[in-house]
């Protein structure tokens, strides 16, 4: 048994307290009444208020949360296909230029990604807006969904997807009823990977979305370029409300899905 | 059929809006600035047939290429954004070693709780982990007032807008990834090679200095790779943290684009930090290779 040493103890401590008070500050502060950011002033949620009341913001709240679905979504879908292809199709003409394709885009600075699809999308005539965000967005994300995606698909055992081949199902069949259902949890949290990507993404979108489509870290970077607001303390509050709940509840959920697995393989053994 | 649907599908779209874009850039660095829509010639005129292909190639050249080495600006940027990519990455590397440490060496039970909570400020947005720093940094920051209310200050200090603050942002916003693969290299060692260590007569410095420190090399390599790559054509951080004399080629680019408007100037940028990154990714996967043969 291993017990906690006074070193370890602390490292952990500075560490922690290095990765959450700057949020943990940003939060406190989003209650701050003064208008001065660094400044307490009293308790109060007037500044929510006040986000809540300007149109600009919601606007722009309202596009990025359309990108962010249409966008993981196709990019989930695409992605998997991807990953399958990569570890299941075998030798295929041009497979090596495609796996390049495919890990490129991670290691891809941002700024290149960006200025090439926009010098794209002018090169054909193709006007700025939401649509030019989700086709970039989707083609840096499904990367990533295909890298998530093929490692659950490297370790799963094929000859379940044989035995239902041979058992009659086509292959559509078999990759719906067999395949899709064991690597659904990968496929899940690619999707979540791709929605907090595209929500996040400031740069590509920057290039790629134009006047008419301004997402909401275009419209942060604008803002806060000049310094600290409280409005933004309080969207930002809410924004990491949101995600830490969300990731909080996938992690409770799949703690939950192993456990009733395990107490599943215990009872197969017992029988 | 289906397999070639399959294949197909995600196969044309990398092709159409990952390699053609690329290539689009590759050629607009080789063209001229010119006062139309778009900004740059020559145009590619299809309907001139042959012929029009070949002055289209002719009037291609390495102009902008030349001036990005004429011009002190762009390589002081590139070094300048190596530079703080290769101490960042170092300074990640101090914080995050002991973190890493600290919970490989942590209780069983505790280990997926602490490796949450590392994970857990990957999911929230880059950009306001990188604006919480502004308040903090600020002269009437958290940082200074606390500073000066300790009495070690006496005046605040100038750390906002400057390479300090740029180093600060970039070992904050990449510290998950340094810690993460040095934990997983950490948290395979046996735990019996160190007793046989500390029954042979070693101190227990020593000991961690022979055997943990070796055999977490390869996670160190990885994370300080993770850290590197990405760091270096950095846009938000610089231009949030940084001040007008932090030099980064990523913001080099960006202003380039958006501000003087000269796309083949900007595109001769891209191609050249491409080129630059080339040689730490190769050697990333080139380590990452080694790792899995190693294992498997």
């Amino acid at each position: 048994m291993r017990r906690f040493s006074w070193f370890n103890v602390t490292s952990l401590t500075l560490g922690f307290a290095f990765l959450y008070v700057p949020m943990l500050i940003l939060v406190i502060y989003s209650f701050n009444d003064s208008k001065l950011v660094t400044v307490w002033a009293g308790f109060s949620t007037k500044w929510y208020g006040e986000l809540f009341q300007n149109q600009a913001f919601l606007d722009a709240a309202w596009v990025t949360l359309r990108v962010a679905v249409m966008s993981s979504t196709i990019a989930t879908v695409l992605g998997t296909m991807a990953a399958y292809t990569m570890v299941r199709a075998g030798r295929f003409y041009g497979r090596t230029l495609f796996s390049g394709m495919i890990y490129a885009p991670l290691v891809m600075p941002e700024v290149i990604t960006g200025l090439s699809l926009l010098l794209l999308f002018i090169g054909i005539g193709l006007d700025r807006g939401v649509v030019t965000v989700v086709l970039a967005h989707t083609t840096f994300a499904m990367c990533y969904v295909s890298v998530v995606v093929s490692s659950r698909l490297v370790s799963f055992d094929k000859s379940l997807e044989e035995a239902a081949l041979d058992l009659g199902c086509t292959p559509f069949q078999a990759f719906r009823l067999v395949t899709l259902p064991i690597i659904a949890p990968a496929v899940i949290s690619g999707w979540l990977l791709a929605f907090t990507l595209s929500l996040d993404d400031l740069v590509i979108a920057s290039f790629t979305a134009g006047p008419s489509a301004t997402t909401l870290p275009i419209k942060i970077f604008s803002s806060v370029r000049l310094g600290v607001s409280p409005e933004i303390n309080a969207l930002s509050t809410i924004m990491i409300g949101i995600v830490a709940s969300g990731v909080i509840l996938f992690s409770l959920i799949s703690k939950r899905n192993i456990a009733r697995a395990e107490a599943d393989a215990r009872a197969a053994e017992r029988t | 059929m289906r397999r070639f649907t399959l294949i197909a599908l995600p196969y044309l779209w990398l092709l159409g809006l990952f390699l053609v874009p690329f290539l689009i850039v590759l050629k607009i660095s080789l063209s001229d600035l010119n006062l139309s829509i778009p900004p740059y010639m020559p145009q590619l005129d299809i309907s001139a047939g042959w012929s029009g292909l070949m002055e289209f190639f002719s009037e291609l050249d390495f102009e902008n290429f030349v001036w990005l080495t004429e011009d002190d600006l762009y390589w002081k940027a590139y070094l300048s954004s190596l530079k703080i990519a290769v101490v960042a990455t170092f300074l990640t590397l101090l914080v995050g070693y002991p973190v890493a440490y600290g919970m490989a060496r942590a209780p069983s039970e505790w280990r997926p709780t602490l490796m949450m909570l590392v994970i857990l400020p990957f999911w929230s947005s880059f950009l306001i982990r990188v604006y919480s720093w502004m308040g903090i940094l600020s002269n009437e920051g958290f940082l200074n007032q606390f500073l000066l209310w300790t009495g070690i200050i006496s005046e605040p200090l100038q750390i906002m807008n400057t390479t300090t603050a740029v180093y600060i942002g970039i070992v904050y916003t990449y510290l998950p990834f340094m810690i993460l693969p040095i934990y997983s290299a950490l948290e395979k060692m046996d735990d019996s090679l160190l007793e046989a260590a500390e029954d042979l007569g070693c101190s227990r410095l020593k000991a961690f200095w022979l055997i943990t420190f070796p055999l977490s090399r390869a996670g160190m390599i990885a994370g300080c790779f993770l850290v590197f790559i990405p760091s270096i054509g950095e846009f938000v951080i610089p231009s949030l943290l940084g001040g007008s004399d932090t030099l980064m080629i990523g913001k080099v680019l960006w202003e380039e684009f958006f501000n003087n408007r000269d796309w083949p100037v900007a595109s001769a940028v891209a191609v050249v930090l491409l080129m630059i990154l080339v040689i730490p990714i190769i050697l990333f996967q080139r380590n990452e290779q080694k790792q899995r043969e190693a294992e498997g």
